[in-house]
């Protein structure tokens, strides 16, 4: 175990899979000669050469598509978009192709392809490079989502989900990069898809939240403990799709009150999936209606006071939590 | 119509059952897709039915000289290619009627033929959405240093898309065996190429990429077709080079079937002018006669082997099951959709 930031975390990942196997190749903008926009590559041209490492033009749809082309072929290609924001360009490639074309095929084949890069807020880049679109991926059958918000959730999932045989969505927080925590350096270190978990135990309320907002939903039940003597279940799903809601659902049936955090917007977000999950499963277990706290309904502004409030932060947590358990 | 881009002997120096065989391809797609058409008009075939009449010497002057390890990949008026390609006549047409022995278990349908026994890499019917997936497999072609190709057939209308530059821009540029044909049948749906395209020849847009030819050819003559795809098949094999073949084409029935074969956009006088004097068919047999190649007797013997091809898999296709309910939430994942009932309690 070594206390490393998100950023090496993943680069841990990247470089372990690729030692493993080599039909894993990564490509995208800036990925080998740069040494990725983020630096998550750093490291990889120079040890892995430039067919395994390709920089890319900016073309997000070609070389989308053209993994989806490798992948149908047996390569198992990593895909980097400098931000998920781009991956707008790519919509086609990803949702009419690399998630549907197993099926059309009639099983033919798999689609062993890691599509990942950074999402969610950022610091002042303004609507167009900073937005949570996770429930986009997430509504679409045949792709696999996941966010993962710490470090090692970071290493664990992202080498599961080079090593699934099929299309995964992979959502790296953009605020997260800098983040440390302790990473097993084991290289057979790997956290299933699909298995959510308890961050931290509690008993009054159920917090489910994946991402960034991980972080403010700790902060928040840290407050509510201190100052309402609340006590907070904090659970992050980290694979979006297909969701461990069984997790949560037995959280729920023993707190009986929950409260949903996202970066994304309100509408159709990840949190409306939770919230008829939960209501299908475990009405008869609520004590009051299940609260969320999203990313504002807006396009996200560029000035700092206003970014600020756009994204979730913990005192609206904390707000929500106190009206669940009806503290106001 | 077109230039030639080398002048050689008529017949390539084929012998006489490769020439047969090519003319066999050609007859087999025709009818297969008169059969479409009437299987259509009964209720057999359903949704979109794209059908290829009139193109014939495309696909089989293009897919003819492959090797096995080479790929095949194309648009949604792929019936043709797929056949060509050596796919089960039976598993496309019962692909077709959407039934449980049909190439994709019958969840593709008609614009979704796919086939990785036999290299065949689809079936795309997002227009562009395949070119860069063409150049993904020629990339891993590389990737494994072997020396097949890729043929990436694609519509007129494709030249006008993104797709189009991104993907011949990423070839040229990782230098990948791939080669471009596109099928120009003069129309995009029922817009006039010339309506949408800012440019007399297509391929001429291949002077934009480095070490890219661009060969503008009559994609009615069989021959010229294939003489043109062994070219590029060359270079993409020795140098690793893409090349841009644009077939220039006429597709004799409507853009699909419910498309009146002329009408609004394009006149009865316009497409009787090409069936009379463009024929892809007839015009190759004439070339087969003069060359002493082939006698009527021959050509009863291709039809009548042509006709059973079609009638088994006419008949193959009416026996088999439409796929069970539970065909509905395979493949989509490698393994078991997760959660089925949770998701989807009312439908079992």
């Amino acid at each position: 175990m070594a206390v490393v930031t998100y950023r090496e975390a993943l680069n841990q990942a990247l470089r372990e899979e690729m030692r493993r196997d080599p039909d894993i190749f990564l490509m995208g903008e800036e990925v080998g000669a740069y040494q990725g926009a983020y630096k998550v590559s750093r490291g990889l041209l120079e040890e892995f050469g430039e067919w395994r490492v390709r920089d890319m033009p900016i073309a997000e749809l070609g070389f989308t598509g053209l993994g989806v082309g490798a992948a149908m072929v047996g390569l198992r290609p990593i895909i980097e978009y400098m931000t998920w924001s781009f991956a707008l360009l790519a919509i086609d490639a990803i949702v009419n192709a690399a998630a549907k074309m197993r099926y059309m095929a009639g099983g033919q084949f798999k689609m062993p392809l890691t599509f990942r890069g950074p999402s969610g807020a950022a610091n002042q880049v303004a609507a167009t490079h900073s937005q949570a679109l996770d429930s986009w991926y997430a509504h679409v059958p045949g792709l696999k989502v996941v966010a993962p918000a710490t470090a090692r959730d970071a290493k664990g999932l992202l080498k599961s989900a080079i090593r699934d045989d099929d299309a995964v969505i992979f959502l790296e927080g953009e605020l997260l990069y800098g983040m440390k925590d302790d990473v097993p350096e084991d290289e057979d270190f790997l956290i299933p898809l699909g298995e959510s978990e308890v961050k931290r135990a509690g008993t009054d309320v159920t917090i489910v939240v994946h991402s960034r907002p991980l972080h403010s939903a700790l902060q928040a039940a840290k407050i509510v403990e201190e100052e309402d003597g609340i006590s907070a279940e904090v659970i992050d799903p980290r694979t979006l799709r297909p969701m461990d809601i069984d997790t949560v659902l037995e959280s729920v049936r023993k707190t009986n009150r929950c409260v949903i955090v996202e970066e994304g917007w309100p509408v159709c977000g990840i949190g409306s999936q939770i919230v008829d999950d939960i209501q299908r499963e475990a009405f008869d277990y609520l004590d009051a209606p299940i609260a969320r706290v999203t990313g504002a309904d807006t396009p996200d502004p560029y000035a700092q006071n206003l970014e600020q409030i756009a994204f979730p932060q913990a005192d609206y947590i904390v707000k929500a939590i106190r009206h669940t358990c009806y503290r106001e | 119509m077109a230039t030639r881009v080398t002048q050689s002997d008529e017949l390539l120096g084929l012998d006489r059952d490769k020439l047969i065989e090519m003319l066999r391809w050609m007859i087999l797609g025709r009818r297969y897709e008169q059969k479409a058409a009437e299987m259509y008009q009964l209720g057999e075939i359903g949704g979109f039915c794209h059908l290829y009449i009139g193109q014939e010497a495309v696909a089989v002057g293009a897919i003819t000289p492959l090797r096995d390890e080479d790929y095949v990949i194309t648009a949604y008026r792929d019936h043709v290619h797929g056949l060509v390609r050596g796919m089960n006549p039976r598993a496309i047409m019962a692909e077709l009627f959407g039934r449980i022995d049909g190439c994709s278990k019958g969840k593709g349908g008609s614009m979704h033929l796919f086939d990785i026994s036999v290299n065949f890499m689809g079936g795309h019917a997002i227009v562009g959405g395949h070119l860069p997936v063409a150049v993904g497999i020629g990339y891993a072609i590389r990737y494994r240093e072997s020396d097949a190709v890729c043929v990436c057939f694609l519509g007129d209308s494709v030249a006008n898309i993104g797709a189009f530059n991104e993907s011949l821009n990423m070839a040229a540029l990782l230098q990948l065996p791939v080669i471009f044909v596109i099928e120009n049948n003069q129309y995009g749906m029922g817009t006039a190429v010339h309506r949408a395209a800012a440019i007399e020849n297509l391929a001429d847009r291949a002077c934009a990429y480095a070490g890219m030819q661009g060969w503008t050819i009559d994609g009615m003559d069989v021959l010229e077709v294939r003489r043109t795809v062994e070219a590029a098949v060359e270079r993409a094999r020795l140098h690793k080079l893409p090349t841009l073949v644009e077939a220039k084409t006429y597709r004799f029935v409507g853009h699909s079937m419910s498309d009146p074969n002329y009408g609004h956009y394009r006149t009865k006088e316009e497409v009787h002018h090409f069936k009379s004097t463009d024929d892809p068919i007839k015009q190759y047999i004439d070339i087969l006669k003069k060359h002493s190649m082939i006698e009527e007797a021959d050509l009863d013997e291709i039809e009548n082997e042509v006709k059973a091809i079609v009638e088994e898999s006419v008949e193959f296709a009416s026996q088999s099951p439409a796929p069970p309910p539970s065909e509905l939430y395979s493949d989509i994942y490698s393994g078991d959709y997760p959660d089925i009932k949770r998701r989807d309690p009312w439908r079992w």
